[in-house]
């Protein structure tokens, strides 16, 4: 008997007796503003909320906070670093400084924003450069992470991913870095709709 | 650690530990700081307990139906181009692993936190077999160099002060000495660590979850070293408990809000990756492992510690963790919850650990699975003192409290002897065959017991 067959077998002599699965309500009702709330929460988790009214708001707003970055990508067509088709081999990124991807959505409980392949051009843009920026419709925040599984249904994707704020460490005396292995900030463009 | 530190019990290892008692007092204050964000960010959910009532049940029914979600898991990867793998025995999980590096041809790989890997002691198995691995999260690589187990599940280096890291990569990086700003150590060690990332062609991670519905694995990260192994690499090898499943994916809506607010306190890990098929070019290997978990299942009594989710809030809350440190629990899963899952695997090496506990519940308290740790741990007890497996010490005081607890009237003799004795004698409780009262300080005794403060009300007539 290989080793499949005997974990399986052993299991299903040894599980415990049937518990039923429960259902369970999404829609906890938090009343307060979701777009308000996702700020707040980006910026407590070291993310940053910009709004944005034109796709120049990003350019200057980059021009203005990041004025010495050399390599700059992006998916987003109307961006002046639009990449139309994303190298192959992803080591060729390490040099990236930004990289500005759109996000789905966002949630307002914890400031992540949803992304999936799709929108990365390749799975490891949002990790490799030393900075993100996700840009997002003011619109889609939801408000919760049961809400957000429920949009999550209806897109389909190979890889997804929650992003919430830059990649950090407190592994050091319980020090908080930001900048641990992927980007050192995060910059949220929510764009007015 | 020496030979003899390797094979110590818990209690001589934590007196080592407390033999430094102003790093005591700041491991505890450090950890203690951790539980107070876990409280914070739960009291923002109003529906928290709700939560975490839902995720144990959802874990009770993991448990109750396992062999169906695990076929239906290893369908759904399949389909989704994953190709799965079954290791009975830590031993098998070994090999299999070594099995996928060996057939890429490479010598070294990067590796981000796995708890299961540190079980099956992966680590120094493929070493033997010429396999570096670097491991990424930045807690577990500062241990890695020297060469310590983690002590801490979601903290692996909490033990450590920030001069000695700056010591360990002065040695091992080739920072300044005396360097120990945590922004500077941080930057050396992710410089360091991208060369690794950069050539590494196979990418090893630990599973948070795997949905059996959709065949998807859910890996929690915050320093992002998961991804930029995993997106880097030709290979990911992922390994997971059996216990890992869970039903559907709206489930994680429940378990990725409890996850990070009970660990850390923040509302969510910075990265939740959700791996459903392999980038073109790509293989993906999930390795589900059972040792020794479905012999377990079929324990009452024992079973529940299988619904936990790794997230350490037991450890941070815990008095005789935050007082003892990790490495005093000689398991690679320290605190309360290693106290109650390593003596299912070896219950005479672990014999000591459900007894460093005070049994106050806190671990409990905080689970957001619901797991009866403290109730585990008492039995736990029972079953180790049964089977001939505690030390003299401990077993001593256990056969003492056992007459004492079964017999009402030596208990209240005792009682009374026993409040003159602390009242007038305290050194002769507070002495070395006490185990019970190292390093604590015994409470003022009550002038009456219970029983007489009762007698006296029933006499007096009210
Ligand atoms: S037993 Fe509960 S509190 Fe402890 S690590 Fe597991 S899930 Fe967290």
């Amino acid at each position: 008997m290989g080793s499949r067959e005997r974990v399986l077998q052993n299991i299903l002599s040894q599980q415990a007796p049937a518990k039923f699965l429960p259902t369970f309500e999404t829609n906890y009702s938090h009343d307060s503003d979701n777009f308000q709330k996702f700020c707040e929460a980006l910026e407590s988790i070291g993310g940053k909320a910009v709004e944005i009214v034109t796709w120049k708001g990003i350019t200057d707003h980059v021009a203005e906070q990041y004025p010495s970055m050399r390599r700059i990508i992006s998916t987003i067509s109307e961006l002046p670093w639009y990449v139309p088709q994303f190298e192959h081999d992803p080591h060729s990124f390490e040099n990236v400084d930004l990289s500005v991807l759109k996000g789905h959505f966002g949630v307002a409980e914890n400031g992540a924003v949803w992304v999936t392949e799709s929108l990365m051009g390749h799975r490891s843009t949002p990790f490799i450069s030393q900075h993100l920026a996700l840009v997002l419709n003011k619109g889609d925040i939801v408000s919760t992470l049961h809400e957000a599984y429920d949009r999550i249904d209806r897109i389909s994707y190979d890889f997804g991913i929650f992003i919430a704020g830059p990649s950090k460490t407190a592994d050091i005396e319980q020090s908080l870095v930001l900048g641990a292995h992927g980007p050192k900030s995060m910059t949220v463009f929510l764009v007015a709709t | 650690m020496d030979t003899k530190e390797k094979t110590a019990d818990h209690a001589s290892r934590a007196s080592a530990f407390n033999r430094d008692e102003q790093r005591v007092n700041w491991h505890d204050k450090t950890l203690w700081f951790v539980r107070e964000k876990r409280d914070k960010a739960a009291w923002q959910i109003p529906e928290w307990e709700h939560l975490r009532e839902l995720a144990s049940q959802i874990k009770d029914n993991v448990l109750s139906n396992l062999h169906n979600y695990l076929i239906q898991f290893e369908k759904q990867a399949s389909s989704n181009g994953i190709i799965v793998h079954w290791a009975a025995t830590a031993q098998e999980h070994n090999e299999i692993v070594y099995d996928i590096i060996r057939k890429k041809g490479v010598s070294q790989i990067v590796k981000s936190k796995s708890m299961l890997t540190e079980e099956c002691h992966l680590n120094e198995y493929l070493l033997e077999k010429g396999i570096d691995v670097v491991d990424t999260d930045f807690g577990e690589r500062i241990v890695q160099l020297a060469e310590e187990p983690p002590s801490h599940i979601v903290l692996p280096c909490i033990h450590k002060k920030k001069e000695e890291i700056g010591a360990l990569f002065h040695e091992h990086l080739g920072t300044p000495e005396g360097s120990s700003d945590p922004v500077f150590l941080a930057a050396a060690a992710r410089a360091d660590l991208r060369k690794h990332f950069m050539k590494s062609s196979v990418a090893l991670t630990g599973v948070n979850f795997a949905v059996a519905e959709t065949g998807e694995i859910v890996v929690c990260t915050n320093e992002g070293n998961a991804d930029l192994g995993v997106q880097l690499a030709d290979t990911h090898i992922a390994c997971m408990g059996i216990e890992k499943i869970i039903p559907q994916r709206k489930h994680l809506g429940i378990f990725l809000r409890l996850l990070a607010r009970s660990a850390t306190g923040q509302p969510i890990t910075t990265y939740s990756s959700h791996f459903r098929k392999p980038r073109a070019g790509q293989e993906t290997h999930v390795v589900l492992v059972d040792n020794g978990r479905s012999e377990r299942l079929k324990s009452i009594d024992f079973r529940n510690a299988l619904k936990c989710i790794r997230c350490g809030a037991c450890m941070n809350t815990c008095p005789v963790y935050r007082r003892s440190g990790g490495h005093s629990y000689h398991y690679a899963i320290a605190g309360p919850i290693g106290a109650i899952l390593a003596p299912s695997l070896d219950m005479k090496k672990y014999a000591d650990l459900p007894f460093a506990s005070t049994l106050c519940g806190s671990c409990s308290n905080v689970c957001p699975v619901k797991i009866d740790i403290h109730d585990q741990l008492y039995r736990w007890r029972q079953v180790i003192v049964k089977n001939g497996y505690v030390n003299p010490g401990k077993s001593l005081g256990m056969r003492t409290m056992s007459t004492v607890l079964s017999n009402p009237s030596t208990f209240r003799w005792i009682g009374r002897l026993g409040r003159l004795f602390i009242k007038h004698l305290p050194f002769l409780v507070n002495h070395k065959l006490n185990p019970w009262y190292k390093k604590r300080e015994m409470p003022a005794p009550p002038a009456q017991s219970f029983h007489q403060w009762y007698k006296t009300m029933r006499t007096n007539g009210k």
